[in-house]
């Protein structure tokens, strides 16, 4: 745990703003105090770009007055200031209390008392050099800029540190996980000025430094067939735009599940409080139990608990304990995400703890687990499931993504696209778009690959609520066949 | 100027600073905002921020090695800490490839250095929260449900150098989003505004807008996917001139990576865009839309840089008459392409000579053609074009001899909008506006809208 961290008088804080908020009237309150740190590196054809180290300390207090939501937060670390905190958060509510007409109220959750909890790493990347990450991102560009049919090279590495100390008198908790995501882009431009780009497809991990020497992915061998893949791109096919089926890689597939599978899950957007920006769901609540959201071998869960991932933690940010728990059973919609105000709005009893602030100088709000499609138990390869497909598209790794206000209409791109004809790979496929609408493209899912095709991938940059937070979130997935998807030309839809 | 201020900050950091060169920056910021849903205020509150930014510059020959540490919450006795965090950050770096020397110290260099940092709370709020307590009411009164956000943010800036630079910059933003949606929740309407202090936010009009916008969506009309031609409103506009404006990196288009790089090398400055002879644009004393005429870079990038904290902004034309004027360059890219220094600037214009009337007047001029709210979710497909893909959100109106007859289906769009500055066929007067989809992070915004031909709506949404 970092020392600097726990150094501050973290309980003595928590009582002085507690405190507070119960004298001036406070039904409920919770202190949180975090640390974050940050550090981003990024490289271009080898050369330093930007190198930033972020270190962001904060603590804040959130209570409960006549039925409504305050919150304020602070940057001294001193009991004065959160008192300060709790006396701002319990202004705040007064001034919003004559026109809320929502009473706030939390379903119950066990006390734990006293936890500790740190997530699953060997090495901290801030115990390693500055000068050691910079080399290492730079013998990586200039393997790649020393390969034929590369222009340029990106070279970035994000990581984050994150401590945070909750109490609300039951429960108190501190907790600390580590996170990064490596990523590297070879481009490739042409005498006439077309150009492609093919990057790494190393998700981002709830891992330590051990990730980028070899724990959990092989860089070496990523980076030695890029060039080639570059080139291929360049000189493929564009796309015929029409209906194929498709064999989605976990690389691609994990995206198109946070924003059609996560997204719509989330019980607060169904309820409508996020109607006015991130949206609302297709998904609504009275259709729990029947929405046929996909095909039968659709099974997805939510969790805050698989090693490594992103949105895994032992305790929410209202002291939940982290669970798993299923969202999509056989086809059918089975589960939401809530936090303690959602899980008790809609009495659905205990939260499954998806309460999350992206800073000290945010409010929780319901944020996304790791949510996961698995694979079918001795299910097939991912060369077995493009066997069964007689003239489709392969399609690897993320790229651009957007989906509707209620979640229906997405579309999609990727890092590349494979030809299948007659069960084999032909050759690359260039300028590719899917389009679909949600319950048709899962319920045209055929087929879920085996444990062996399953791959946890995720992101660094999920952003939801007003003001706007950002959060990791890891999503697990086999390769899968989905029949019949609506392949656009992007070149043709740029209408050059 | 206590111990703690932010001047004081700066001062202790330069002073204890080893390094060739040392720029500090130190931010104090102060945010209030209100949420609500279903007619009721949902969650609200207020934060406060205090980063002290360092960066150390050792260097050697025409060489610099830079080191960049941001810390919240720093202590005076801190402070030294910090600096030498960056020192050895700088220590273990590689030569940075936008190295310059820093900006020296002008004339208007240490005016308002010694005013204290500006500040916002929850009691900007005080005469809004009324009204918008009153649009509830109002709102619930006529079956519909108002949901939206109001925000309110001050930054004070201080920057100092070991070249003797201190400036100082204070940024006032604010937000407001409406959002209303009939009781089914089946037809939405949505309008928004930028403010710098919410005293010229009127939510009783907009309330009323949204109502006249909810009844046009009484008669509802399916169309297909196609292309339309379409009035594209201010807050629309934005949206894809902004993302146009962040695609404008000199580096990236010298790289041969982007829509704006010539094939074979070099950028298209100097290309004819668009058809009509307008000016896209950014000025930091633009009237109401103020922001800080002068670099604050916390970190490099490929479109900025830390070298040139402090450097002066003017007016820059991205587009001038139709044509390309502009990139966004740093000192280090504006050597490697011939091109004047244009760094980025916190706001953007859009101006055409001539250009007038409100989107409501070009509705009368329409025979046939689709009238937007606003664009949502907008994400590059590719740059080679800069081909964008969205989403219509919250009302899109068939407009059918010079009026409105009905609300239509919600479409996904792809569009470049470099592409559509030559399909531009009128353009209206400009106005300020808030950009729907890059609220978070551009506010200072003044669109003109546009009718574009042939708006590619490559497929319906679902969504309403």
């Amino acid at each position: 745990m970092d020392p600097e961290f726990t150094a501050y008088p973290l309980r003595q804080l928590a009582d002085a703003a507690l405190q507070r908020a119960r004298q001036l009237g406070a039904s409920r309150a919770d202190f949180r105090a975090e640390r974050i740190r940050g550090q981003r590196i990024q490289l271009s054809d080898g050369n330093l770009e930007t190198q930033f180290d972020s270190d962001d300390l904060g603590l804040a207090v959130r209570v409960v007055v006549d039925g409504t939501w305050g919150f304020a937060s602070a940057v001294d670390m001193t009991p004065e200031a959160a008192a300060r905190a709790a006396a701002e958060a319990v202004d705040v509510a007064r001034v919003a209390a004559p026109i809320s007409t929502e009473r706030i109220q939390l379903a119950d959750e066990p006390a734990h008392g006293e936890v500790t909890w740190l997530s699953a790493y060997e090495v901290d990347p801030f115990d390693i050099s500055v000068a050691d990450k910079i080399a290492l991102l730079s013998s990586w560009s200039r393997r790649l800029l020393d390969a034929d049919g590369v222009d340029h090279v990106d070279a970035s590495l994000y990581q984050v540190r994150e401590c945070k100390f909750y109490t609300d008198g039951a429960t108190t908790a501190l907790q600390q996980r580590v996170r990064l995501h490596p990523s590297v882009t070879a481009v490739a431009v042409a005498a006439d000025g077309r150009f492609e780009t093919m990057r790494t497809l190393a998700p981002p991990a709830g891992r330590g430094f051990e990730y980028l020497t070899g724990a959990g992915w092989d860089f070496d061998a990523e980076l030695a067939e890029l060039p080639s893949l570059l080139a291929e791109k360049m000189a493929a096919p564009s796309v015929e735009s029409g209906r194929y089926d498709l064999v989605i890689d976990p690389s691609n597939l994990f995206l198109t599940i946070h924003e059609s599978i996560g997204h719509a899950t989330e019980l607060d957007r169904a309820l409508g409080y996020e109607a006015a920006y991130a949206g609302t769901s297709f998904a609504t609540f009275d259709k729990l139990g029947s929405l046929q959201y996909g095909s039968p071998v659709m099974h997805v869960t939510g969790d805050r608990t698989t090693e490594h991932g992103l949105a895994t933690i032992g305790f929410d940010d209202e002291g939940v304990a982290g669970q798993s728990w299923d969202l999509v059973t056989g086809g059918v919609l089975t589960g939401y995400q809530l936090d303690r105000r959602i899980a008790a709005a809609a009495n659905l009893g205990r939260s499954n703890g998806c309460a999350f602030a992206d800073s000290p100088s945010h409010m929780p709000i319901q944020r996304m687990a790791n949510v996961s499609l698995q694979p079918a138990a001795n299910g097939p390869s991912t060369a077995e499931l493009i066997a069964s497909v007689t003239d489709g598209i392969y399609i690897v790794g993320d790229k651009s993504w957007s989906i509707d206000m209620q979640r229906y209409n997405f579309q999609f791109t990727g890092q590349r696209f494979y030809r299948i004809r007659n069960g084999r790979l032909d050759g690359q496929l260039k300028d590719v778009a899917y389009q679909a609408t949600t319950t048709d493209f899962w319920n045209s899912m055929e087929a879920v690959g085996g444990p062996q095709t399953y791959v946890l991938g995720g992101a660094f940059n999920c952003g939801k609520g007003q003001p706007g937070q950002v959060a990791p979130v890891s999503h697990g997935c086999p390769s899968v066949v989905m029949r019949g998807i609506r392949i656009l030309n992007t070149v043709e839809e740029a209408g050059t | 100027m206590t111990e703690n201020s932010p001047q004081e900050a700066v001062e202790r950091a330069l002073a204890a600073a080893k390094s060739d060169d040392c720029i500090v920056i130190a931010d104090e910021g102060s945010a209030a905002n209100l949420r609500w849903a279903g007619n009721s205020l949902t969650t609200n509150g207020v934060s406060r921020s205090r980063q002290l930014t360092v960066v150390a510059v050792t260097r050697s020959g025409d060489e610099a090695r830079v080191g960049v540490v941001s810390r919240a919450g720093v202590r005076s006795d801190q402070i030294a800490d910090v600096v030498a965090e960056a020192e050895a950050a700088a220590a273990g770096a590689a030569p940075a490839e936008d190295a310059q020397p820093l900006v020296p110290a002008n004339p208007v260099s240490g005016a308002g250095w010694d005013h204290p940092p500006a500040e916002t709370e929850i009691s900007v709020f005080a005469g809004f929260a009324a009204d918008l307590g009153a649009a509830f009411a109002t709102a619930a009164g006529g079956g519909r449900k108002l949901y939206g956000f109001a925000e309110h943010e001050m930054t004070s800036s201080y920057i100092g150098t070991s070249s003797g630079l201190r400036l100082r910059h204070d940024q006032p933003s604010g937000r407001l989003e409406l959002n209303a949606k009939s009781a089914d929740m089946a037809t939405s309407a949505w309008a928004g505004t930028g403010t710098r202090d919410f005293g010229d936010v009127d939510v009783t009009s907009l309330e009323a807008d949204l109502a006249q916008r909810l009844d046009w969506a009484k008669r509802s009309v399916s169309l297909p996917a196609g292309r339309y031609e379409t009035l594209l409103p201010p807050t629309a506009v934005a949206d894809l001139l902004i993302y146009l404006y962040w695609s404008a990196g000199a580096k990236d288009a010298l790289d041969g990576r982007t829509v704006f790089s010539k094939a074979g090398g070099g950028t298209r400055v100097g290309e004819q865009l668009a058809g009509l002879p307008l000016s896209l644009y950014s000025d930091p004393a633009e009237a109401g839309l103020q922001c800080a005429p002068f670099v604050v870079a916390h970190a490099s990038s490929r479109e900025s840089s830390v070298f040139d904290n402090g450097l002066p902004t003017g007016r820059t034309d991205w587009i001038a008459a139709g044509t390309l004027g502009a990139l966004v360059q740093t000192r280090h890219t504006a050597r490697l392409s011939g091109l004047p220094v244009t760094p980025a600037i916190d706001n953007l214009v859009l101006t055409a000579p001539d250009a007038a009337g409100s989107i409501a007047e070009m509705v009368g001029r329409t025979s046939r053609g689709l009238l937007l709210t606003c664009l949502w979710y907008i994400r590059e497909v590719d740059p080679q074009t800069l081909l964008l893909t969205g989403l219509t959100r919250d009302g899109v109106y068939l407009v059918e001899n010079g009026e409105v007859t009905g609300a239509v289906n919600n479409f996904r769009f792809n569009e470049s909008p470099v592409a559509l500055l030559a399909r531009i066929t009128e353009m209206g007067a400009t106005v300020p506006t808030l950009p729907r989809e890059w609220a978070d992070y551009f506010t200072r915004a003044a669109m003109a809208p546009l009718r574009v031909e042939g708006f590619n709506m490559s497929s319906v949404s679902q969504a309403s």
